[in-house]
């Protein structure tokens, strides 16, 4: 038997990391694979185009239920869905309470007694919640977990900004542990040159983008009725896509310490490709008036 | 201002009396009298006495049971005490907190008051800004400075719940504060997160125990071999009670079995007075850890709390694991000894046997007397476990059966054992309640002992205000003990410990009766001078 994998897909909010997931997780089931989708965001949407549900009963809600995570059995907390993969969802509080990292922490290391991780999966996939905010969201990435991080980014300023910070802190964990970039997975927003703009960040990260996922409104159709594409169109040229991430994926041997960049460097490289214009220090700080007085 | 009566009334220099008398002093009374009447604004005499006795009725009883988002006096402590207690138990070295002061501070004053001795312990005082940008630099300085001031050959650190919120990594911490130099790489930091939110003290001592057996064990199994040498490992778990470090160890040497005591603070709690601090003294060394899967097998003292170490020591290790009880009792002894005997070929010694048959004469003098006298008891599972067994063995009923770290297998466990005896009938077992149930049990179906640590002499004085005759005595046996001298001596596991306690139970009913029988010319007729 292969040794297990576990990847964990980190990226900027509502980049379509879940979407992503799903989808590709469900290629792999497609081709045989067996795997575990653990999600860590108290949102709890990981795993609902596998269980076509509107969102799993997460570990948190049923520890909070019965009194004490102690309490919960592995089958109270996991499902299995499409392509027998198997589902849990870490859960966590309602935005503005508590503290939803120790969630995290609290789910996966239940997850670990609870005997969940079994021999006979080929992966488990992390889909943790866009900002690295505390230790917490770093769990999936301690020693023994993830050892594979994929960020999802599109073209657009603000996911490459995350993916670069992201990159900063897998750093941390690097260089004391074995958790290593595995790639950047573009998620196309349809902008200018998107796909050149990622490999070029990519090279930056001392990475590759493993896959250029194109836009297609197909995925939402699947979306809406909780599918994946696989499962909804399994002909459907856009499911091919996620077969070709799948098999580059399982084929990856590609994982790297991160070099992250500068803040300086990115903005000159979002400048090249025109998705940021340089600034001019001469308007700082001026009102309206003062610079039509300048122009008159 | 002369007059002899006002000099007794009053603190002097030549008489300093303590709090108790001072404060039963009249000038002390009308002072706190007019404390209360003026500044307390409490309710009335009567409406707190009508209050009292409600509290010790059945329908509070009920009330009480219902209640799910509080605990009141809880009788179990936090995980990084237990991790503080496993790490005191290694040759040389420094149990470390990474997280609050103040909780530091409390476990060393837990040990403190109940073992009479220093407890050397450190933290590396997280404070607000560590809470926001994670506690790695406390670590870096804490680690280098520990090891710089105290000289250990070994930290072990744990975790308080604030270092667990914010979810600090302790391996890459401990890699990271290696990897910059604060310590040498080789310099042996063995780790367990501990979170004083789950689990119990005696959870956060199986967690640092596996965490150090990991460290030193998991990545050199090469050429380890079952039974290479010879010995048997002994794991004791929370075990507070030196004797039984001791008995132990002196019935595996009159066996003439080698052995490894796989956490051993029997000496650093308790160092001679000779003018020679001693911050570290005796204790399991490095090489007899990285020695230890080579033993024949591991014999866990208290398998209930034991998981974590337990899962450890047959998947690294490959040892199998013997099932077995604490050998708390005869019954249980008996077992341990031949496991014992079974494992390493060595027969039990006629010494052995002899000590069974003045443990089984002990017995035989007194259960006429614990025979049918209930006892309601609490404390960590195993312990409690054991004292039923003991009970059930006097003949003496166990009632109220309670652990607050106890859970489902537990319970399981102790309702196997009360059906196994015609005196564990009456038996009710109680997981994760804690003592203010106890206390209503204690009014409701009066016990005729309580068996417990000291908090229990608070329910002992509530039920005692309602009455002499619902007066429940607590008899101290568990952890911890800080309301008498030398208690954590004493020896509770073996023969040797089953004497000891059927001792002080025998003796704990003959002082209720000589109290209750001395009255002069009503019940003194049963004040006899034989019992």
């Amino acid at each position: 038997m292969a040794k297990l994998r576990q990847c964990a897909i980190y990226g900027k909010g509502g980049i379509g990391k879940s979407t992503t997931t799903q989808n590709l997780v469900a290629a792999l089931a497609e081709s045989g694979k067996k795997v575990l989708i653990v999600g860590c965001d108290p949102k709890a949407d990981s795993t609902r185009l596998i269980l076509h549900s509107k969102a799993q009963t997460t570990v948190m809600h049923l520890a909070a239920e019965a009194g004490s995570v102690e309490d919960l059995e592995l089958e109270d907390v996991l499902s299995v869905g499409f392509g027998g993969i198997k589902c849990v969802e870490s859960g966590g509080p309602e935005p503005g309470v508590g503290c939803a990292g120790r969630g995290v922490i609290t789910a996966i290391n239940f997850l670990e007694e609870e005997g969940a991780y079994t021999e006979d999966l080929d992966f488990v996939f992390y889909d943790v919640l866009g900002d690295v905010v505390c230790g917490g969201f770093a769990m999936p990435i301690r020693e023994n977990k993830a050892q594979e991080i994929y960020i999802v980014c599109s073209g657009e300023m603000m996911a490459m900004y995350a993916a670069n910070n992201i990159s900063k802190g897998i750093v941390k964990y690097a260089n004391s542990g074995g958790v290593r970039l595995a790639g950047l997975i573009c998620n196309s927003r349809n902008t200018d040159r998107e796909d050149e703009l990622v490999m070029a960040l990519a090279s930056r990260l001392g990475t590759t983008m493993i896959h250029f996922v194109p836009r297609d409104n197909a995925v939402q159709h699947a979306e809406i009725r909780r599918m994946t594409m696989v499962e909804y169109d399994p002909a459907h040229k856009q499911s091919d896509e996620y077969r070709q991430l799948a098999s580059k994926i399982v084929n990856n041997t590609n994982f790297v310490i991160p070099t992250p960049i500068e803040m300086e460097e990115l903005e000159e490289l979002l400048m090249e490709f025109g998705i940021m214009e340089a600034e001019d220090e001469s308007i700082v700080g001026k009102t309206a008036a003062e610079l039509a007085a300048e122009a008159a | 201002m002369s007059g002899t009566g006002k000099e007794n009334a009053m603190q002097t220099a030549e008489k300093i009396k303590p709090c108790y008398p001072l404060f039963r002093d009249d000038d002390y009374r009308k002072s706190l009298a007019d404390k209360r009447s003026q500044f307390e604004e409490g309710h009335s005499a009567e409406t707190v006495h009508e209050t009292f006795l409600w509290t010790t009725t059945q329908e509070y009883q009920e009330l009480n049971f219902k209640r799910s988002a509080l605990t009141v006096d809880p009788a179990k402590a936090c995980q990084p005490l237990g991790a503080v207690l496993c790490a005191t138990g290694f040759h040389k070295t420094l149990p470390y907190v990474h997280g609050s002061q103040g909780c530091v501070a409390y476990f060393r004053t837990y040990f403190n008051r109940h073992f009479k001795e220093p407890c050397s312990c450190v933290s590396d005082s997280m404070t607000e800004d560590a809470a926001v940008f994670g506690g790695q630099k406390n670590m870096y300085d804490g680690l280098a400075n520990a090891k710089a001031i105290y000289r250990p050959e070994m930290i072990a650190v744990s975790t308080t719940c604030m270092a667990e919120v914010i979810g600090d990594d302790l391996n890459a911490f401990i890699n990271n504060t290696k990897k910059e130099g604060h310590i040498p790489q080789d310099f042996p930091v063995p780790f367990a997160h501990t979170p004083s939110f789950v689990g119990s003290h005696t959870t956060g001592w199986d967690n640092m125990f596996e965490g150090i057996m990991r460290s030193f064990t998991l990545n050199t199994m090469e050429g380890k071999q079952v039974g290479a040498n010879g010995k048997i490992n002994i794991v004791p778990g929370f075990e507070t009670y030196l004797g039984n470090y001791r008995a132990i160890k002196r019935m595996l040497g009159e066996m003439d079995v080698d052995y490894t005591y796989l956490c051993d603070p029997s000496e650093v709690f308790d160092t001679p007075a000779d003018g020679e601090f001693r911050m570290y003294a005796g204790g399991t060394t490095q090489d007899e850890i990285k020695d230890a899967p080579n033993a024949i097998t591991t014999l866990l003292l208290q398998p209930t709390h034991l998981e974590k170490t337990k899962k450890f020591v047959e998947n690294t290790w490959t040892h199998e694991v013997p099932k077995l009880n604490i050998p708390m009792g005869v019954d249980w002894t008996d077992e341990f000894l031949m496991k014992v005997s079974e494992v390493t070929g060595k027969a039990i010694p006629g010494s052995l046997a002899k000590e069974r048959g003045r443990c089984m004469d002990l017995i035989a003098d007194s259960h006429a007397w614990l025979h049918g006298k209930k006892f309601a008891l609490y404390g960590d599972p195993d312990f409690v476990l054991g004292m039923v067994k003991i009970l059930l063995e006097c003949g003496a009923e166990p009632t109220h059966i309670l652990s607050h770290n106890g859970n489902k297998r537990w319970t399981k466990a102790v309702d196997k054992l009360l059906a196994s005896s015609p005196f564990g009938v009456n038996g009710k077992v109680y997981a994760g309640n804690d003592l203010w149930h106890m206390r209503s049990l204690c009014f409701t179906d009066k016990p005729d002992f309580l068996i417990g640590n000291s908090y229990g002499k608070y329910i002992q004085r509530d039920t005692r205000h309602k009455g002499e005759e619902f007066e429940v005595p607590l008899i101290r046996l568990g952890f911890p003990i800080f309301d008498r001298h030398h208690l954590h001596r004493q020896t509770t596991m073996g023969y040797e410990g089953t004497m000891s306690i059927v001792t002080q139970l025998t003796n704990a009913v003959l002082e209720q009766l000589d109290k209750e029988t001395m009255a002069m010319g009503t019940t003194d007729f049963n004040f006899d001078l034989v019992r």
